[in-house]
């Protein structure tokens, strides 16, 4: 018996050595065999271990490996008992087993050794866990990690890659699949590959053709490069459609832009220099709404579009009776007054707020975009604006042919004395169609500020542009407007990529210079004698 | 002799009188008063007077323009910028191998983008003949050919405003890009000589500001005697009455169009005479809201005076440069406080209330000498 005491201090050394737990129950865990060989110095070694923990398909492993990114994973220095750490703020650590995931306490950072990894088992630990993610119960993180996989699939991965994809349901995840161990094939040589990969807009997919494509197998280079064609016209295709949207989308914000000037213009033929800054308002009212309503930016912004709306109208009645009555018949003058008042409107803010930007914070539901395929994605940003100006055009439609006071407005327009004779009372009508069109300003702040910065100079930049729109299209014309800003926000950014953003700009305005050569009276121009102006 | 006629009016007579004993004063007071004496008016002094009067000059541009021809351009400071641009280019060329790289053809900022030539347009603009000649053909040709396409196709009022404006941004933008040639950003400066004389010397900045000031008074006597002329009565029935005067006969685009290129040629060479004063000339003089400060100016001053412009000019500057050393963020609230209450309450402007009273009392008495029945005209209609 004098023996045993040496056998047990001898086995507690090995134990101590090897790194073991004492516990019998740890022994007994398959996991332990699988983390033990973590404890090493060599990155090799470590490499080696991942593999044998991804071989052995145990259900911890995920969790395992995750924690080993992170830094988690870690080895009490006297029993060797793995842990993961929870939080590691202070001294004291709150862990749990690494194998039960059961609730360890609390532990010194001192009496814990960090399983340290490098850049290679980081790379190989992200490849790992993406393919563990292929068994993910959700569709939607499979296709995110098939997606991931693109380019990052070597020889260790093809194999169990193959067998994940006889087992998967989902028709996309396996054609991500199939493409990234296409990609694979492909860096090896086999020109039957690329079938696979036509068509598909992946960078990874195309950096890998494009690999191919100067490859010293003609055969290979060939199908590559007629692969790439292909891709090529789809990219061409898609760019056109990107161009088509952000030209929709600048051109919906002209639209809002110059449609309330489109009106007070047509009725009262003064140009309000200040629209502008009425604009500006109803974004910053979007901002102090946001103020308001801390944490709930989605309830500001829609509270914003009446509040706005109100604003901007309440502001506008303000500068016609304030000013512009004063100047009837003396629409120059009125031009120069309205831009002292834009003068003072942005001085105003500037001192009462701030002459720097403010942020307006986009709610959730706002942020993001809808991915129409792979190389297209719409901003939803944008295409709430886009609807935002439709639903305030078709509004404004159903005012102007609807109701009474469309019907003195578009009588207004086309023929004061007349109309008055008639019993309108044109300056009522005066009144409300300014409110009515300096409200309209207003919602284009509201829906601008979700695009732009708001600042004290938002609003200078959209007066010429508006009004370009309101020459273009024809005064007195709700549809001109709309057909006029969209396309021209449409031929901005047709003319953009060859010719930059500023030329493209030029190119407009002499377009538009040239273009009121031929049709002085816009686009849709006003029929009968009251165009006689 | 038509050049003479202006000299009958007492106000031309009158304006260049003020107008030349007000130099003789400054040079005076500038050389032979010694410095540190109260009456003393130094050379920096004499340099703003030089930079207003530019103004002045443009602003007279401006009214003849829009107080005798109804046409309120809101892009004369592109013309008046053009001007000064030829003048920039000519001093530029005038620095030689002096500059930061040493270059004896490139400018500084050619040499900075890599340039190995000078562009096509830069050529000729070392010979000041050239240079000078570009001063009033540049902004002229601008005019004539934009105003050919504006005035022939009748677009007249708010909407020619809004073009003119339009011009004026569209040239900022393009004057703003590098690839243009004009210095981008930073536009052109750092300009040591003017035909030989150093700009930075007393004598020469003195001469400058008597150059201006001359300049001024030959642009208003050229003005007034093209108001006074034939003419300028056509294009007065213009601004009144533009389809009346088209059915009697006259070509109503010819003659908009021709004062309209004098006075884009004025405005030019007042932007020349202002870039060697404040020694800078870069695409923010291209800015919207510079022309329609000008405009500002004019309105200000009266409309359909010339000497009302001058006054203007003269008084919203100095306004300008007391306000913005004093509380500069006040500027723009009485900049645009100004806008709305001379528009509304001061149609006819400072000269307006000057002549108030006279032209009254003089009304009444050919009322009561011709005993008849003055229909009195439609006046300064906008």
């Amino acid at each position: 018996m004098r023996m045993l005491p040496r056998c047990l201090s001898g086995l507690l050394c090995l134990c101590l050595l090897l790194g073991l737990p004492l516990a019998a129950q740890a022994q007994d865990d398959p996991g332990q065999a699988l983390l033990a060989p973590l404890d090493t110095a060599s990155y090799a070694d470590k490499g080696e271990a991942i593999e044998a923990i991804i071989a052995s398909g145990d259900e911890r492993s995920r969790r395992w490996l995750e924690a080993l990114l992170g830094g988690k994973l870690q080895r009490h220095k006297d029993t060797g008992q793995f842990v993961v750490v929870v939080e590691n703020r202070g001294r004291s650590w709150p862990v749990v087993d690494a194998l039960s995931f059961e609730d360890a306490g609390e532990m010194s950072r001192r009496e814990l050794d960090r399983i340290g990894i490098n850049n290679a088992l980081r790379g190989q630990l992200q490849g790992a866990l993406a393919v563990l993610d292929l068994h993910a119960d959700e569709v939607r993180d499979r296709r995110e990690a098939a997606r991931e996989l693109l380019g990052d699939v070597d020889a260790t991965l093809a194999e169990p890659l193959r067998a994940v994809i006889d087992g998967e349901e989902d028709a996309e995840v396996r054609r991500l699949l199939e493409q990234a161990l296409a990609i694979h094939r492909l860096e090896e040589g086999d020109a039957a590959a690329v079938d696979a990969l036509a068509g598909s807009l992946n960078s990874r997919v195309r950096s890998a053709l494009n690999v191919a494509s100067r490859s010293e197998d003609p055969e290979l280079a060939a199908a590559a490069t007629s692969a790439l064609a292909g891709i090529e016209q789809k990219m061409k295709l898609n760019r056109g459609l990107e161009t088509l949207y952000f030209g929709l989308s600048l051109g919906s914000v002209l639209v809002l832009a110059a449609i309330g000037l489109a009106i007070t213009f047509g009725v009262m033929g003064v140009i309000n220099m200040a629209h502008g800054e009425l604009i500006m308002l109803g974004a910053y009212t979007t901002w102090a709404m946001q103020q308001l309503l801390p944490g709930q930016p989605g309830l500001a912004l829609l509270l914003a579009i009446p509040a706005g709306f109100l604003v901007a109208a309440l502001a506008g009645v303000a500068i016609e009776r304030g000013v512009i009555q004063f100047l009837k018949g003396r629409p120059l003058e009125t031009l120069l007054a309205t831009f002292g008042v834009s003068l003072i409107l942005q001085q105003l803010v500037r001192t009462v707020i701030s002459p720097q930007n403010r942020t307006v914070v986009s709610p959730e539901w706002m942020s993001g975009s809808i991915m129409l395929n792979e190389g297209l994605s719409l901003t939803l940003n944008r295409l709430y604006v886009l609807g935002f100006a439709l639903v305030v055009f078709a509004g404004l439609m159903l005012v102007m042919r609807r109701t009474r006071l469309g019907l003195e407005v578009r009588a207004v327009t086309q023929n004061r004395a007349m109309a008055r004779s008639m019993g309108i009372r044109a300056t009522r009508v005066d009144i409300l169609t300014f409110a009515l069109g300096s409200g309209v300003a207003g919602l284009a702040g509201v829906a601008l500020s979700q695009l732009t910065n708001v600042g004290p100079n938002l609003g200078q930049n959209y007066i010429i542009d508006s009004f370009m729109v309101v020459v273009f299209g024809g005064v007195g014309n709700l549809w001109g407007t709309l057909v006029a800003g969209l396309s021209l926000g449409v031929i901005n950014q047709v003319l953009e990529p060859w010719a930059g953003a500023v030329l493209a700009k030029i190119v407009v305005l002499v377009f538009i210079i040239l273009f009121i050569q031929k049709r002085p009276r816009g686009l849709f121009p006003q029929k009968g004698r009251a165009a006689e102006g | 002799m038509w050049l003479t006629r202006p000299f009958n009016e007492r106000s031309t007579r009158l304006f260049l009188g003020i107008l030349l004993a007000a130099l003789a004063l400054v040079t005076v007071l500038n050389l032979a008063v010694p410095a540190g004496h109260p009456l003393h008016v130094s050379t920096y002094t004499v340099t703003l007077l030089g930079k207003y009067l530019s103004y002045a000059l443009l602003a007279v541009a401006v009214d003849l323009v829009w107080g005798y021809l109804g046409i309120l351009s809101l892009g004369h400071g592109a013309f008046f910028a053009l001007g000064g641009y030829a003048m920039g280019m000519y001093l530029m060329r005038q620095i030689g191998d002096r500059g930061t790289y040493g270059d004896p053809v490139l400018p500084d900022f050619m040499v900075f983008l890599d340039w190995d030539s000078l562009p096509w347009y830069w050529l000729g603009f070392d010979m000041p003949g050239i240079a000078f000649l570009m001063v009033l053909l540049a902004p002229g040709l601008l005019a004539l050919v934009f105003g050919f396409l504006a005035f022939r196709s009748r677009v007249t009022g708010v909407y020619l405003s809004i073009i003119t404006q339009a011009m004026t941004f569209a040239l900022m933008l393009a004057f703003f890009r590098n690839e243009m040639g004009f210095g981008g950003n930073n536009g052109l400066t750092d300009f040591r000589e003017l035909l030989g004389f150093d700009l930075r010397s007393d004598a020469t900045r003195l001469g400058l500001f008597l150059a201006t000031g001359i300049a001024l008074a030959l642009g208003y006597v050229l003005c007034r005697a093209i108001v006074a002329s034939k003419l300028g009565r056509v294009s007065v029935a213009c601004r009144d009455a533009e389809a009346r005067t088209r059915f009697l006969g006259y070509r109503v685009e010819r003659f908009q169009l021709f004062v309209f290129v004098v006075s884009a040629m004025l405005a030019g060479l007042a932007g020349a005479l202002y870039v060697p004063q404040v020694g800078i000339i870069n695409p923010s003089e291209f800015s919207p809201i510079f022309s329609i400060e000008v405009v500002l100016w004019v309105a200000l001053g009266g409309r359909a005076t010339l000497y009302g412009a001058v006054i203007g000019a003269l008084l919203v500057n100095y306004a300008k440069t007391v306000f913005t050393g004093v509380m500069p963020d006040a500027w723009l609230f009485a900049l645009g406080g100004m806008f709305v209450l001379v528009t509304v309450f001061l149609p006819k402007g400072i000269a307006g209330l000057l002549t108030y009273r006279f032209q009254n009392q003089r009304l009444t008495h050919r009322r009561e000498g011709e005993g008849a029945t003055t229909t009195t005209g439609r006046g300064v209609s906008a």
